[in-house]
């Protein structure tokens, strides 16, 4: 396809979008032309999604026009958009789990029938023949080869990604939208998703990315449009660009996404300690391996101890062993896996521990999912705020909740913690990913814990919170606490640990000093490709 | 909005059933007259209304607190029956209990007879993943079977054809209210609004009552922050039950005196819609389950005023009533004050 530079795949001119009393989008312009791919970055609620939902047809903006090939719009759903070939992948993927790939992708086209006569189209038999062969040549063209016949339920997480691509190329979608699109996968599924949004860049395709991750948004895009409080900050070329440089210019103020970190000094005795512990799995016939091999791990109070590893490499065994070790030690285990080997929390045995003994032992947890296993979510900040903690002396009157305590408490922690909106009564779903995050790590850090275990504390969080977050944890760490951090960002653990632990296929493969390892030897122990320098074990 | 949504949900339900009522030949507004006069035509009518709202009070209750901890409690028919057994029981049996203490005594049997029933599918549910679903209809069935073996072999009134127990010790009775004439409305009235606010305070203001609520909402969240799930399923069972149970004190301390066999009119079953109506606030749940007796007693009197409308129109007026209320897409889009595409 020839495609001159100057054409415009679709342009804002001064769109505005209000909800209530809040403005998401506050006159914002910007195009982006045919055939690039453009990262739309900024914070949690800086407007680059209710943008993209204008685009979509799922919003409906209060003024201002949108062009798409140089025509304005005026639509009022999602399918009208679809017909004019614009497409959009969710974060949360659309796909039914329990049908195959070539179902989802054909659903709701209603075109590739046999066409019986007399047969009204809604009832006529769908041509899957046709169907899968147009799929085939789609992929081809693109690279985006995908089993067609296996239940969504069954693929993994990348290939249910390219199935939501082909959905959207399958309806001859020319711009595609896709929102957060590597937050789930894996380095190699990314890496992957980079060549295949290459390649249709190359066939002529307008690619829009919304993204949090500044590096991988230097790495493949050529725009990037900067939002900062419903308004677009800038537009620059991505090779102008430096991870520093798009940062402050979503914070609105210099941010320091490295700060050199000194190592703690304030060390006391061991608040976890895991001795040879193996975590044998009756589920998989097929595999020898276990979920946990000889784990032998201490955590000390005053040191953060960083986990590293591709996920599913056993950090949620691992978090899973220490939080409910009554599931996998002793006689009544359950039937997929059992544990051995010894396990000590803040100087306790809890191998056989209840879980409402295990209530007694003060442990702060930021768990891996906030949505299941962090918050209420039909619950107020108030009620979740205490969760966990609504025994505590100070929140009670007997056997009756101190409502006013704990409204008191959680108004001054949501100060604390720059909470917004500060509505202690509004619903955990109503709060944005960061500020629900934020809420959790007020509760867990509020505990007063000698031991805190932080799996992906960062996830989902705006820039400028993230340097706040990763301030509480040091300051946690200098006041003697223990601190057990588990990341898929290599960058947070290098930043944060003290000691860095790389876990994989449930082995502990190498360990690393502060600064003793480049980011390039840790990825490579993630990966099973053992570095020779620095390896203890 | 809260108060609007299921006061015009009412409204639309008892416009459209009474719409029913024209197409079988009957003037709609002559049949809200006898609703209305049967429901709150005399003292005793308004008793009788009263009568029939206090146990729907308490199933309503059963229900939406088993609902908070995300179970589904279909057994309150089941657990109010052994309530009531169990009063009964109390009341014939242990003859010498003084007088002041005696009410207690066979409501605090009621209420762990009920208890217990309701938290036999708790631990069902929680210790051996049994559908609660599932075990409280099956109960449902075990506690009739119970309840027509002691009425008929162990405890049977010698001096009527009836099936029900011998009468209960005098000890026993609650004096009823001259005002309401014969109706027997007691202070059991107040036991139904005492146990509904006394409901709302351990739900909302107890940590106990916030673990079940956090269990209802998430469990694998409640689990991680180390409120045991199978621990607060069947504690949550055992007063869902225990509520449904406390049925037994005004139906055989002040009504019925002894215990009759099918006494309750599926009072378990319309306490499902009463929670429902009332969306599990348990205050609410006091209004909805007077307007579900004002229902029940307003069409008690329709078989002989109309021809061709009988007694079950209450359950034509209880459905669409519910209908109105959960068609939760049509409220959104009245409220949002958008037009509706039909």
């Amino acid at each position: 396809m020839n495609i001159s530079k100057n054409q415009v795949a679709f342009e804002f001119r001064e769109v505005t979008k209000t909800f209530g009393k809040i403005i998401a989008n506050n006159k914002i312009s910007f195009s982006v032309p045919k055939g690039s791919i453009r990262a739309l970055v900024g914070e949690n609620g800086a407007g680059k999604s209710t943008a993209m939902k204008i685009l979509f047809g799922l919003y409906k903006e209060d003024s201002g026009e949108v062009l798409v090939n140089g025509q304005p719009q005026h639509w009022s759903s999602p399918r009208d958009a679809i017909k004019n070939g614009i497409g959009m992948v969710h974060q949360h993927f659309m796909l039914a789990e329990t049908a195959t790939g070539l179902d989802n992708i054909i659903l709701g086209d209603e075109n590739n029938t046999l066409k019986i006569p007399f047969l009204p189209l809604s009832l006529n038999i769908i041509d899957r023949k046709k169907a899968k062969i147009r799929i085939e040549k789609i992929a081809k063209k693109y690279g985006l080869s995908v089993p067609l016949d296996i239940k969504i339920s069954k693929l993994p997480v990348g290939m249910q990604q390219r199935i939501e691509i082909l959905k959207l190329l399958y309806r001859n979608a020319d711009i595609l939208i896709l929102d957060e699109p590597t937050a789930v996968l894996t380095p190699h599924e990314v890496e992957e998703l980079f060549t295949n949004l290459k390649k249709l860049k190359a066939e002529g395709k307008t690619i829009i990315i919304v993204t949090h991750k500044l590096k991988e948004v230097l790495s493949f895009t050529d725009h990037i449009t900067i939002f900062r409080s419903g308004q677009v900050i800038g537009n620059i070329e991505t090779h102008d660009a430096t991870e520093e440089k798009i940062a402050s210019m979503m914070v609105g103020r210099n941010v320091n996404l490295k700060p050199q970190i000194p190592n703690g000094t304030n060390i006391k005795g061991p608040v976890l300690n895991l001795t040879d512990v193996t975590l044998k799995d009756y589920k998989t016939k097929d595999s020898k391996r276990n979920l946990l091999n000889k784990i032998n791990l201490k955590v000390s109070g005053g040191e953060i101890v960083g986990i590293a590893g591709v996920e599913g490499n056993g950090q949620s065994d691992l978090l899973d062993l220490i939080f409910h070790p009554q599931k996998y030690f002793g006689k009544k285990t359950s039937q997929t896996s059992s544990a051995s080997g010894e396990i000590s929390l803040l100087g306790i045995d809890i191998k056989h521990k209840k879980s409402s003994e295990m209530s007694n032992l003060i442990v702060g947890f930021i768990p891996e999912d906030r949505h299941v296993d962090g918050l209420l979510l039909n619950m107020s900040a108030e009620e979740n705020y205490i969760l966990g903690r609504h025994w505590e002396r100070k929140f009670r009157i007997g056997f009756l909740q101190n409502i006013s305590k704990i409204k008191k408490t959680v108004k001054k922690e949501m100060e604390l913690y720059d909470v917004r909106p500060r509505n202690s009564e509004l619903l955990a779903s109503g709060f944005s990913g960061g500020n629900q995050q934020k809420i959790i790590i007020a509760r867990e850090f509020g505990k007063d814990p000698n031991f805190i275990v932080a799996a992906n504390p960062t996830r989902g969080v705006d820039i400028g919170a993230i340097e706040f977050i990763h301030q509480r944890i040091v300051e946690e760490r200098d006041k003697g606490v223990g601190i057990l951090l588990i990341s898929s960002e290599l960058d947070e653990i290098t930043t944060l640990a003290d000691r860095i632990i790389v876990l994989y296929e449930g082995e502990i493969v190498a360990e690393y000093k502060r600064n003793e390892a480049n980011e390039y030897q840790i990825g490579l122990a993630m990966c099973g490709g053992l570095p020779q320098e620095g390896v203890r074990k | 909005m809260n108060i609007i949504r299921p006061i015009a949900a009412t409204i639309i339900g008892l416009f459209l059933g009474l719409l029913v009522t024209f197409f079988a030949g009957e003037n709609p507004l002559n049949v809200f007259l006898i609703f209305a006069t049967s429901g709150f035509g005399s003292t005793y009518d308004f008793g009788m209304t009263l009568t029939y709202s206090m146990p729907l009070i308490l199933t309503g209750l059963s229900v939406s607190m088993a609902f908070k901890s995300g179970l589904f409690n279909i057994g309150a028919e089941g657990q109010l029956t052994m309530g009531a057994l169990a009063a009964a029981t109390a009341g014939a049996l242990f003859t010498s209990v003084p007088a002041f203490i005696a009410p207690i005594f066979a409501g605090i049997c009621a209420a762990l007879a009920g208890g217990i029933w309701g938290g036999i599918a708790g631990y069902l549910k929680a210790k051996r993943g049994a559908h609660e679903v599932i075990t409280t209809i099956m109960l449902n069935f075990i506690a009739a079977g119970i309840a027509s073996y002691v009425t008929v072999y162990l405890l049977k009134d010698p001096n009527t054809q009836n099936p029900q127990t011998i009468p209960i010790s005098p000890n026993y009775k609650l004096e009823t209210f001259a005002f309401f004439d014969s109706a027997p409305v007691s202070s059991a009235l107040f036991l139904s609004v005492i146990v509904a606010i006394l409901v709302w305070i351990f739900l909302y203001r107890t940590p106990l009552g916030y673990e079940i609520r956090a269990v209802g909402s998430n469990e694998s969240a409640a689990s991680t922050a180390c409120i045991s799930i199978s621990k607060t399923q069947i504690l949550n069972m055992f007063i869902a039950g225990s509520l449904a149970g406390l049925v037994g004190v005004g139906e055989v301390l002040s009504r019925a005196e002894c215990f009759k066999l099918d006494f309750s009119p599926g009072y378990g079953f319309t306490g499902i819609a009463v929670a429902f109506l009332a969306r599990g606030n348990p205050i609410a749940i006091i209004f909805s389950g007077f307007l579900f007796g004002a229902l029940q007693k307003g069409a008690s009197d329709l078989e002989i005023f109309t021809h061709n409308v009988t007694s079950d129109l209450s359950l034509v007026l209880q459905a669409l009533i519910i209908l109105a209320v959960s068609a939760d897409g049509l409220w959104e889009k009245i409220l949002s004050g958008k037009k509706v595409k039909l």
